[in-house]
């Protein structure tokens, strides 16, 4: 596969380590009322689509940038490819 | 001496006849020429018989002419060099080689085993399931070795591969992959517009098709315009011509693989070249161009020696000069297995007769026609002596040939097509499968593997379909000039096997499958393809059924009341052809199977005879044995002795360290150590304990605070890689506003570890006087940046693994060698020794400190002891987790210590536990051993473990259970601190 690095171009899927679905930037906040539930879901419980998928690469031999790649399933399409800290920001992480 | 009679030679063919090759057949000598194939030579010398069945070991001779060969398989070369299963149809011929055929005994002319073909009502679809089902010890050690002799193919020399082989990357605008006519077109076109281009083709010359047929292409020969077109191709710095490069497979986002047989067709590779080359091509565009192969008609005995596909047939007498006997026969069912009687004829071989299932079957060559007729059997012991035909009218009549070509139509290669998931589609024109939605981005297809069969059709569609890719792309190819080529129509009538008969009529020959075995599988209710495959084992090995699957489909559908595409065909998946191991591993061999990393102190190890241990990529010492000693736990408790009574050094390069700096640098450890780090002082460090998200341990190590936003985090050795890649998704993707950067810095500093209570006197002679190292000065757990040997700038951390008076000490990696030395020499008057990782684990299990064996992946910060250093005043990564009802139970596992209650005896690491007097079951299991060593300083074997509840159990006597060995051992629970529990020593 080929990943389209959103800094470097086309890189070789082989540079990259994988590391699973992209909810794993939604963590929980451990204030939250519910947190023992919440951090549950959110270790443990992922969703499988036969379809587009959000997911994290690490570019392990490259620059080291976490990517979220949005990834077909079925047809290993992938569709965009973003900074894995530009998605974070977006989702109002911060500090 | 040389048997030089190729009596089956003819005249004209792509050989050089002005040159002979010598080269030997199970021991007897033969001469063929350049140009040829070792299948081509042997059928020049009358040889049809060149190999034995799979499982019947019935004799075979060559059914194709090409890769797609089932039976012709031989070993090559010998000793070292000896290659199994290997294709005669493909092996080109040089001077001096030795082939042998495989899979028989003791003769291939006389086979034992060939009494199986005489059991062969046992041996029918699905034996080995229903006959090796019970008892099931028997299989291991009975059946499988007695299936595997008997089975068997060819047989592995078991020495070192001599040759080298490589691994090499491509890139390109278009890859056409076979250089047949449509290749050809293909590749003139796009390469006269300047394309990057890759012409790939698996033969040693190109033209595909046209080398085995007498057509003319414009005004000159087949060969003459191929000859012509690779010269323009060559000369253009754009192309890539590539013969003997067989494309394997087609995989995500343009990428194929490939091998190129570099020296193969060569005795012994060329100095400096490797045997073979794998290549993985990235292409932007690609065009299947990979022609089409014909199918047999299955009858009874038709697997007899002699008996091949017409178009090999035909290929054999145009290209190589050769006819498999002087009188042959063609079968078919269409127009083309006319022509190979026709180009035989022309040949001047006698050609008996055509035999066309086809009633109406036109007259194309000049002999007896016999339409309306088929082939119901066929005579010949080793070889075939005459056919049985049973005519339009019904008579039965016999005829007499040495060769018989069979045509049933062609079939596109659509392999390429489907790798991807692409399924081929149903053409009742052709009656055969062409590539449907190829499912592969960027792939387009053309001539014969498209189903366009003419040569033609094949030049017109070969130029289109690469304007058409290249346009993709934005490259304007313009049209080029296509030579007047043959436009034949195909004309044929679906005919898959001959009913008539109840012997045995061979669809898959080397898997010696029957169209019995397919109507028992149906009869016994594996129907769908995939299941026939595997049950009948039906298109399966090197050929991966290329000239059988469709026979089999046909007579599935046929069964099961459906039409040929309602049924469907198995899945296709790479490689096109086999592909040797050591092409696979390419320079990734023995030692080069990862890259060794070496310490600084390496040099120093190796010349003080250090034994080493890999450790991941790491080769580190383990000890350095003295004259005299002869054992190596004579040697480690040397070592430990020296380190605890004086003073030693150890390198310990290899644990991670991480520099991380940033203004948010101490919140950001907060968040990924579960033990606070924030109120760190400048110049302490502090053990850190790190958890995964889920509450369990993942790695620990000690984090220094060189100032107010730098810190040194250092990491187990084998989790550096794994911690470095955690700690930047905790700062991209958890908080990536945190001013924190990271960079591994592992391999910048040398770190060695020294030891001892003399550690601090040696120490002051190295670092320069200017820094205070006293114990006032430095105290347990400090660090520092200062210089050592008179201005080379170092770290210093007060820590210990050991627990003795210890220091860790850095300085730049080119600097390490050198320090080493120094404190090797320094240390003298002191009797420092350098002490390696065996000896370092036997102090770290003395001293009770958790390590890779404790932190498993398995265990959490309560079952370490340290579940009170879990922060709960703060968010940690596994901190929410860890407070977990399941991981908090009052019996949790608690690391401890183990002592034989019997000195003489020893504690075993993954031994369990069991309280005394309680069966030993994994139901009464209280716990395990998790390291286990010899104390020179208690003088006794001692363990660490795992038990349920501990801390509250020490003084109990349990057993230390080792169902693999048998041993039972008494242990007495301690405490894991066995030496200095109080820490004096460390801070003395």
């Amino acid at each position: 596969m080929i990943i389209n690095h959103p800094l470097l171009g086309p890189r070789d899927a082989q540079e990259f380590t994988f590391l699973g679905d992209a909810s794993l930037i939604d963590r929980p906040d451990w204030e939250a009322e519910n947190a023992a539930e919440q951090f549950y879901e959110y270790a443990y419980l992922r969703d499988n689509p036969a379809g587009l998928h959000r997911e994290l690469w690490f570019h392990e031999t490259g620059d080291r940038s976490w990517l979220v790649v949005t990834r077909n399933t079925l047809t290993h399409e992938i569709t965009d490819v973003e900074m894995a800290s530009d998605v974070a920001r977006s989702k109002g992480r911060s500090k | 001496m040389t048997d030089n009679k190729q009596t089956n030679r003819l005249t004209g063919g792509q050989i050089d006849t002005s040159r002979s090759l010598k080269f030997s057949f199970d021991g007897k000598n033969y001469a063929g020429h350049p140009g040829d194939t070792l299948a081509s030579a042997l059928l020049a010398n009358n040889v049809r018989l060149m190999g034995r069945s799979f499982k019947y070991h019935r004799p075979r001779g060559v059914l194709t002419a090409g890769s797609e060969e089932p039976n012709a398989l031989v070993e090559l070369r010998s000793g070292a060099r000896q290659e199994p299963n290997t294709r005669a149809t493909t092996a080109e011929l040089f001077d001096g080689l030795e082939a042998k055929s495989q899979n028989r005994f003791p003769s291939l002319k006389f086979d034992a085993m060939a009494i199986n073909d005489r059991f062969s009502h046992f041996l029918t679809a699905g034996f080995y399931y229903k006959t090796f089902m019970w008892p099931a010890a028997f299989w291991e050690k009975l059946y499988e070795p007695i299936i595997r002799k008997a089975a068997g193919l060819g047989s592995l020399s078991l020495q070192e591969d001599p040759d080298e082989y490589d691994k090499g990357f491509l890139h390109c605008d278009l890859l056409i992959i076979g250089g047949g006519p449509s290749g050809l077109a293909a590749a003139l076109r796009s390469g006269r517009a300047g394309a990057q281009v890759i012409l790939a083709d698996e033969d040693f010359v190109f033209g595909g098709r046209l080398n085995a047929e007498t057509y003319e292409i414009g005004d000159q020969s087949g060969q003459a315009w191929i000859a012509a077109a690779i010269a323009e191709l060559e000369a253009m710095p754009n192309v890539r011509c590539m013969a003997r490069t067989s494309v394997l497979g087609a995989f995500d986002h343009g990428i194929y693989s490939a091998v190129e047989r570099v020296s193969d067709h060569l005795a012994v590779p060329p100095k400096g070249k490797p045997r073979q080359i794998l290549w993985r091509i990235y292409s932007k565009r690609a065009l299947v161009c990979a022609g089409a192969i014909e199918r047999p008609i299955a009858f009874e005995n038709n697997d007899r020696p002699g008996i091949m596909l017409a178009s090999a047939m035909r290929a054999y007498a145009n290209r190589w000069a050769v006819t498999a006997a002087p009188r042959v026969a063609v079968f078919t069912n269409n127009d083309d297995g006319h022509r190979t009687a026709v180009d035989l004829l022309a040949k001047g071989v006698k050609v008996t007769a055509v035999i066309d299932t086809r009633a109406d079957a036109p007259r194309i060559a000049d002999c007896e026609l016999l339409a309306g007729a088929q082939v119901i059997d066929t005579a010949g012991r080793l070889g075939l002596n005459y056919v049985k035909i049973q005519q339009a009218d019904g008579s039965e009549r016999t005829i007499e040939c040495g060769a018989l070509g069979v045509s049933g139509g062609w079939n596109p290669n659509v392999h390429m097509t489907c790798h991807q998931r692409g399924r081929p589609v149903w053409n009742d024109a052709i009656a055969a499968f062409v590539p449907g939605d190829t499912g592969t981005p960027g792939m387009s297809v053309a001539g014969a593997a498209q189903g366009d069969f003419s040569t033609a059709a094949a030049l017109q569609t070969g130029s289109d379909q690469a304007a058409a890719a290249l346009h993709d792309l934005g490259i304007d190819a313009p049209a080029i000039d296509l030579p007047q080529a043959e436009d034949t129509p195909v004309n044929l009538q679906p005919f898959w096997y001959v009913k008539h008969g109840k012997g045995r009529a061979w669809l898959d020959q080397q898997n010696d499958v029957t169209v019995k075995d397919v109507k028992l599988a149906h009869q016994e209710n594996f129907r769908s393809v995939e299941h026939l495959k595997r049950y009948t084992t039906l298109g399966m090995a090197t050929d991966q059924g290329k000239t059988s699957n469709m026979g089999g489909l046909a007579i599935m559908a046929e069964l099961a009341g459906k039409s040929i595409p309602e049924v469907g065909t198995t899945m296709f998946r790479p490689p096109y052809t086999p592909v040797p191991m050591g092409t696979m591993g390419g320079r990734a061999r023995g030692k080069h199977f990862h890259p060794v990393r070496e310490t600084p102190s390496h040099k120093y190890s190796t010349e003080n005879n250090a034994t080493f241990v890999e450790v991941g990529n790491w080769l580190r010492a383990q000890w350095f044995t003295k004259p005299g000693e002869t054992h190596w736990r004579e040697t480690v408790d040397r070592e430990v002795n020296a380190v605890r009574g004086s003073v030693g050094v150890c390198d310990v390069t290899t644990l991670g360290k991480i520099d991380i700096q940033g203004t948010d640098a101490a919140q950001f450890l907060n968040k990924v150590y579960a033990n606070a780090f924030a109120k760190l002082a400048v110049g302490k460090t502090r053990y850190g304990l790190m958890l995964r998200e889920d509450g369990i341990a993942m790695d620990d190590g000690t984090t220094a605070r060189l100032a107010e936003d730098q810190f040194v985090m250092t990491t187990t050795t084998a989790n550096a890689v794994n911690v470095y890649r955690h700690l930047e998704f905790v700062r991209q993707c958890l908080f990536p506003d945190m001013d924190v950067q990271l960079i591994s810095t592992t391999e910048a500093w040398a770190q060695y570890a020294v030891a001892g209570p003399n550690s601090r006197k040696l120490l002051q002679k190295i670092v320069d006087p200017e820094f205070d190292i006293s114990n006032e000065g430095f105290e347990f757990m400090a660090c520092r940046e200062i210089t050592v040997c008179g201005g080379l700038r170092a770290r210093l951390f007060r820590i210990s693994f050991s627990g003795e008076l210890a220091y860790e000490i850095a300085v730049p990696t080119r600097y390490g060698d050198a320090l080493f030395r120094k404190i090797m020499e320094a240390g003298q008057e002191f009797d420092v020794v350098p002490y390696g990782t065996e000896a370092l684990g036997v102090m770290r299990i003395e001293k009770g400190h958790a390590a890779g064996n404790e932190l498993n992946g398995t265990t959490t910060a309560l079952n370490l002891g340290m579940g009170r250093m879990v922060s709960k005043k703060k968010d940690s990564i596994g901190s929410t987790l860890s407070e977990r009802e399941g991981l908090n139970q009052p019996d949790a596992l608690m690391l401890v210590g183990f002592k034989p209650v019997n000195n003489a005896d020893k504690v075993t690491a993954g031994g369990h536990l069991m309280t005394k007097g309680t069966p030993k079951d994994a139901e009464h299991d209280q716990g395990y051993i998790t390291s286990a060593a010899f104390s020179p300083s208690l003088n006794s074997s001692i363990g660490l473990g795992f038990l349920k509840d501990g801390g509250n159990r020490l003084g109990e006597v349990m057993i230390l259970t080792t169902p693999l060995t048998g041993a039972d051992v008494e242990v007495e629970v301690v405490s894991a601190h066995f030496v200095d529990p109080e820490g004096e020593r460390l801070r003395a």
